[in-house]
């Protein structure tokens, strides 16, 4: 299996990522040659293993951790709003989405 | 008052908390002298930002603690931090362009707990982007130099917080590791550092990479300034961080000089095959050698998926990423394109501009291994072949104490020595990747020098939380040897 140009395109729509003709051919060689060394993996025996998705998981039974749903930060919008590229009465303005 | 008769940068960092407290210097002496030769050795581009206000304003409010006697356990001693984590006084940029000049409004826990500690900021360390890469050359910054050879890497991605040290332009730095980012930049610029058990140390204000396998940690010249400045930083984080691990903090010099004698080391055959440089076999050998005359026994053990722990780690990882770099639009915080059509075009030339092309290559990766048709076969069966990884270390360590072997198959490459090849630098990864994928503690210990002189780690691995037992076998070695204390000529 070999990826193409149609799947670099596909891949770089979902991951909103505009892509230069010469980035497109430069990365679709890349990530064959990348997928070229995943081959082994999948060819491994993994029937009735379970996914291990957290390390901790393998140390400690981790339930889902909770805390009481109460308000414990004060609002900082300003502070929090300093680093945005475009604000407005306190609001993240962005491109006119509907017409 | 009595001055140290040593150049404060040639004093451990335990020796200087020691000389600060007796306030036989002051924190402002300190930080300047330290300010001073990062200037001086600006050229090496380790420091990304440096704020000699900032630095000069917490070493006098440290001073004032001193003298009004209620000092932290580090008062005063000054630490650079890896551009990974947000810093209020400093910009943070993680070392991509996305984040040009930013300023958090928060301190990461990890920064907050160690200034709580008295630690005084000399400024931000230089890094790959995202802390994506092994040679510190995915920085939009530009490279480091490693201090032992200017020509050369420090290793990646904790290049900046490795050569700082190496360098003496700090006692310490803070660092994080993925998939061997402390480790494999110590083993390049000899000197000492640590990854804690994945969960020990907060992730809260820590840029997210690839957050089951992010882990913050510390770089020193030894395994006894590590253990001091790991305590200071490790320990629950509940409200801020619900992965962090629910164990207290605790002394990690406690057992720093209990004996090693009968200690089994587990030597895994997997980490000695073809692929390891003639000259980082030899001083790792040695290592085991010089373990045996200190009391240690070596047992033959195996890792049989080490060579997997390469695909595994670079789907897991990029997986992840590819997820966690979504919150880089343009709209709340870092770079938006000047020019565009629309949202969608907003997005798309706001993420080809702001981020490298390591960062893009890991994107395109982790968007099609989670993609629709491919995630059972790519993403799923990465996931369990890490459980598989994770079981095999749990044999193994049934049948000894620590894991011995080398850090990286080869010593520091030249900058550029990997070309346009990002796949030369994941395979140069493989001895990390495995304990990474488990979430176990590692370090690196500085045990000789290889071809072009270069600086050669041994990577110590251990059981989850051994953090202590490990700092120990690392600290016994240091009284026996003494490479930690070998530094680059002309710095």
């Amino acid at each position: 299996m070999s990826l193409t140009a149609v799947d670099i395109d596909r891949l770089a729509r979902l991951a909103r990522l505009g892509l230069q003709a010469e980035e497109r051919t430069r990365l679709c060689a890349q990530l064959n040659s990348f997928f070229g060394i995943v081959e082994q993996m999948r060819a491994v025996d993994t029937t009735g293993i379970t996914p291990l998705a957290h390390p901790t998981d393998v140390m400690q039974e981790v339930a889902l951790r909770l805390r009481p749903d109460i308000a414990s930060e004060p609002n900082q919008r300003e502070a929090n709003q300093r680093s945005a590229p475009a604000v407005e009465a306190g609001l993240f303005l962005v491109p006119k989405v509907i017409e | 008052m009595t001055q140290p008769t040593r150049e404060l940068h040639d004093l451990s960092l335990k020796e200087l908390a020691a000389a600060l407290r007796a306030r036989q210097v002051s924190a402002v002496e300190v930080a300047g002298h330290f300010l001073q030769r990062a200037k001086t050795h600006a050229g090496l581009g380790a420091f990304l930002d440096v704020r000699e206000d900032v630095t000069l304003a917490q070493a006098r409010a440290a001073d004032e603690r001193l003298a009004a006697g209620n000092a932290g356990a580090l008062e005063g001693v000054p630490l650079g931090h890896k551009d990974i984590f947000v810093t209020r006084d400093f910009v943070t940029t993680a070392g991509s362009r996305m984040l040009q000049g930013y300023r958090s409004p928060f301190d990461a826990t990890v920064v907050a707990r160690l200034a709580q500690a008295g630690v005084v900021t000399l400024g931000k360390l230089n890094c790959d982007e995202f802390a994506m890469g092994s040679a510190n050359e995915n920085s939009a910054y530009g490279p480091v130099q490693n201090p032992w050879d200017v020509t050369r890497t420090p290793g990646g991605s904790s290049g900046g917080s490795a050569a700082a040290v190496a360098a003496r332009l700090a006692p310490a730095a803070t660092g994080t590791d993925t998939g061997g980012s402390i480790r494999q930049p110590s083993a390049f610029c000899g000197v000492t550092g640590i990854k804690p058990t994945y969960g020990r140390a907060s992730r809260y204000g820590m840029v997210a990479f690839a957050s089951s396998l992010d882990q913050a940690g510390v770089l020193a010249r030894s395994a006894e300034d590590c253990a001091l400045v790991l305590s200071a930083m490790c320990g629950p984080d509940p409200d801020r961080d619900s992965t962090a691990l629910d164990v207290p903090a605790e002394d990690f010099s406690r057992h720093l000089g209990d004996s090693i004698e009968g200690l089994r080391i587990g030597v895994p055959r997997e980490f000695f095959g073809a692929g390891l440089a003639d000259d980082v076999r030899a001083a790792v050998d040695a290592a085991l050698k010089q373990y045996e005359k200190l009391g240690a026994r070596l047992v033959p053990i195996s890792l049989p998926r080490t060579e997997l722990s390469i695909p595994v780690y670079y789907i897991i990882a990029p997986a992840e990423a590819s997820s966690n770099l979504s919150r880089f639009d343009g709209v709340k915080f870092g770079h938006r394109a000047r020019d565009y059509a629309d949202l969608t075009d907003m997005y798309e030339r706001t993420r080809a501009e702001g981020f490298g092309d390591e960062v893009k290559r890991r994107i395109m990766i982790g968007t099609y291994v989670l993609s629709h048709g491919y995630y059972d076969a790519y993403y799923l069966q990465a996931q369990k072949i890490r459980r598989m990884i994770a079981d095999d270390f749990q044999q193994a360590f049934s049948q000894c104490d620590v894991i011995a072997g080398p850090v990286a198959p080869t010593v520091a490459w030249p900058l550029g020595g990997h070309g346009n090849d990002p796949l030369a630098d994941y395979l140069a990864d493989i001895f990390t990747l495995p304990a990474s994928l488990a979430g176990l503690p590692g370090m690196s210990v500085p045990v000789g020098f290889g071809t072009h002189q270069m600086p050669v780690g041994l990577q110590l691995i251990g059981n989850y939380l051994s953090e202590a037992r490990l700092l120990n076998v690392a600290h016994r070695y240091q009284q026996a040897t003494d490479f930690h204390l070998c530094s680059p000529e002309g710095i």
